[in-house]
């Protein structure tokens, strides 16, 4: 079998096996339901004749909430918890490449996410029955959040190696995507030339478009990029055990 | 089977082993002997595959640590200092794990972890959590994991370290067990385990190889002096100073520690001299009760010193736990 793949299963059945699973879960899928309820009855009331991109706009800028704070707890052990333990010892005495271990563990916390992004659809599902909005707008969110809530697990799993507190893993993580969203907060306080490179590099102004049903390619390959990045800046932080030692 | 040329590995500043140069033959069982810190573990490490060495060539079975590192972790199974397993699975799901990690083809690997179950002796518990077993029993997940796909080097890093006396014997039987299957190098830095279980001895302190040899020559060599620990009732400094005056005798130390009355008394010999019958005359002779006679152990602390310094080092030597060395 792969190695990838032995990798993967182990830490999806880590994950099960304990409580992280169901609670992360839980608490996902209860507040993007009550904001998709909410985002709903307020359209109804208010919204009116804007309806159907409106309403997703609104839903998946706050689903991007519910990732941005759920994502992070989910892969915060990924290398930390192992390097406490010392389990990663062993790990790398297994005949198997640092990319298949990372790629293992990734691929492991993006089943996880796709499936509680799967889960959120039944949501829209049921409102279909009901009123027959267009469907396109809809599945560009969802490539829209699918393509940031895997940009968050790559940085998430970077920052997880470097060290093997958990507490600092998550707080870590939440620190660079918080950053990258306030970015461009305030426009007036970055100079002209500055505020155009924010824009570029900011997660959330890329996610904004997506939200809106659009797909720029311009978007698809930030996230693409942001990805590949922190994946291969983990790969680095692996390696420098072979100068610094395990830890 | 193992090769190592010139290791060396620095952290930083830090050096943790220096030249480190060895060869272990096919089938060969060899002891690493050392205080803590003094570079085992890492020697240990770089021979796994853990991280590779700052200079230097390590070749495992025929392949080179650092240019082949997937055939060459391949062939060698390790068994950590630190046991470190995860807590969450069940033993058999553990192992079902590693051999899949190892590459053991999928209609193989029931018969290969009922296999190391059994030789680890952890059948009965294969079904529970590990987080639930005892430290003796982790540590035989811990070996049974090293051993999974029949390894043609053993890597064990102090396999007997915590375990109870009985564990410990039965360790070190299923190291005699496996010896002719696989080449081992074990670290501890118990001497008895090594006599007990080993072809050869290395010695390593700070970072670099003292001695190699087979437990015997390196008693013989080490044995400049020995000693012998009395316990007399009578006068201190006259037993000293009678003692002090037999044939062979070449220092006497007091024990200032001891009781009022009681003489606690370390007398050290010329080597292969057993003086013991004119120390018990000398004091009959002087009717002092003797309460105690009996030859003083070689500590590990005295072989690292006295082959750090070649003179003797007598004054430096002491008391041993009886049992914990068989020199």
């Amino acid at each position: 079998m792969m190695k990838f793949l032995v990798v993967c299963r182990r830490e999806l059945r880590s994950y099960f096996s304990s409580y992280i699973a169901y609670v992360l879960l839980a608490v996902f899928l209860l507040l993007s339901g009550y904001f998709f309820y909410s985002d709903l009855i307020f359209f109804v009331l208010f919204g009116g004749y804007i309806l159907p991109s409106g309403l997703w706009q609104y839903v998946f800028l706050d689903m991007r909430l519910c990732a941005l704070l759920v994502l992070p707890l989910l892969t915060m052990r990924l290398f930390a918890e192992e390097k406490k333990l010392g389990t990663i010892e062993l790990l790398w005495t297994y005949p198997a490449r640092d990319g298949e271990i990372v790629l293992g563990k990734f691929l492991a916390c993006w089943i996880f996410f796709v499936a509680m992004l799967l889960a959120t659809a039944v949501s829209p599902i049921i409102f279909y029955r009901f009123y027959h909005f267009a469907i396109g707008p809809l599945l560009a969110a969802y490539l829209g959040i699918f393509l940031l809530g895997t940009a968050f697990i790559a940085c998430g799993l970077f920052i997880s190696s470097l060290t093997e507190n958990q507490v600092v893993s998550a707080m870590g993580t939440y620190g660079i995507l918080v950053f990258f969203w306030f970015l461009t907060w305030n426009e007036e306080a970055a100079s002209e030339r500055v505020i155009h490179v924010l824009l570029r590099l900011s997660l959330f102004d890329h996610f904004y478009n997506f939200s809106r049903g659009v797909i720029d390619t311009r978007d698809v390959v930030f996230f693409l990029l942001f990805i590949t990045f922190f994946l291969f800046l983990t790969l680095q932080s692996l390696s420098a055990r072979k100068w610094r030692g395990v830890r | 089977m193992i090769r190592a040329q010139r290791l060396t590995k620095c952290f930083g500043s830090f050096t943790a082993i220096a030249d480190v140069s060895f060869e272990v033959e096919r089938g060969e069982v060899v002891g690493f002997l050392g205080p803590n810190g003094a570079g085992k573990t890492t020697t240990m490490r770089i021979l796994s595959g853990v991280f590779p060495p700052t200079s230097g060539r390590a070749v495992v079975a025929g392949y080179d640590v650092v240019a082949d590192p997937l055939r060459a972790r391949s062939v060698v199974g390790y068994f950590p200092e630190r046991v470190s397993l995860y807590l969450d699975m069940t033993a058999r799901e553990y192992l079902e794990y590693v051999a899949a990690m190892k590459d053991i083809a999928r209609q193989r690997r029931r018969a290969e972890i009922d296999r190391v179950l059994d030789g680890c002796g952890v059948t009965h518990v294969a079904h529970r959590l590990i987080g639930t077993l005892s430290k003796g029993y982790r540590q035989r997940v811990g070996i049974a994991q090293a051993l999974i796909g029949q390894p043609r080097v053993l890597i064990l890093d102090e396999p007997t370290a915590g375990l109870d006396p009985e564990q410990v014997a039965e360790v070190r039987r299923l190291i005699r067990d496996l010896r002719g299957e696989s080449t081992i190098i074990l670290s501890t830095h118990i001497l008895s385990e090594v006599e007990a279980t080993c072809d050869r001895v290395m010695i390593i302190n700070r970072g670099r190889i003292l001695a190699v040899d087979t437990p015997h020559n390196l008693n013989q060599r080490l044995r400049q002096t020995s000693q012998i620990y009395l316990e007399v009732l009578g006068p201190a400094h006259t037993v000293a100073e009678r003692l002090r005056a037999i044939a062979g005798v070449l220092h006497v130390e007091l024990s200032p520690s001891a009781p009022d009355g009681i003489a606690a008394i370390t007398v050290t010999t010329e080597k292969e001299r057993d003086l013991r019958a004119e120390l018990a005359a000398c004091v009959a002779a002087a009717q002092w009760g003797l309460q105690e006679l009996r030859p003083v152990a070689l500590s590990l602390e005295t072989i690292f010193l006295s082959l750090l310094n070649p003179e003797p080092a007598a004054s430096a030597v002491h008391d041993e736990v009886p049992g914990r060395l068989s020199a």
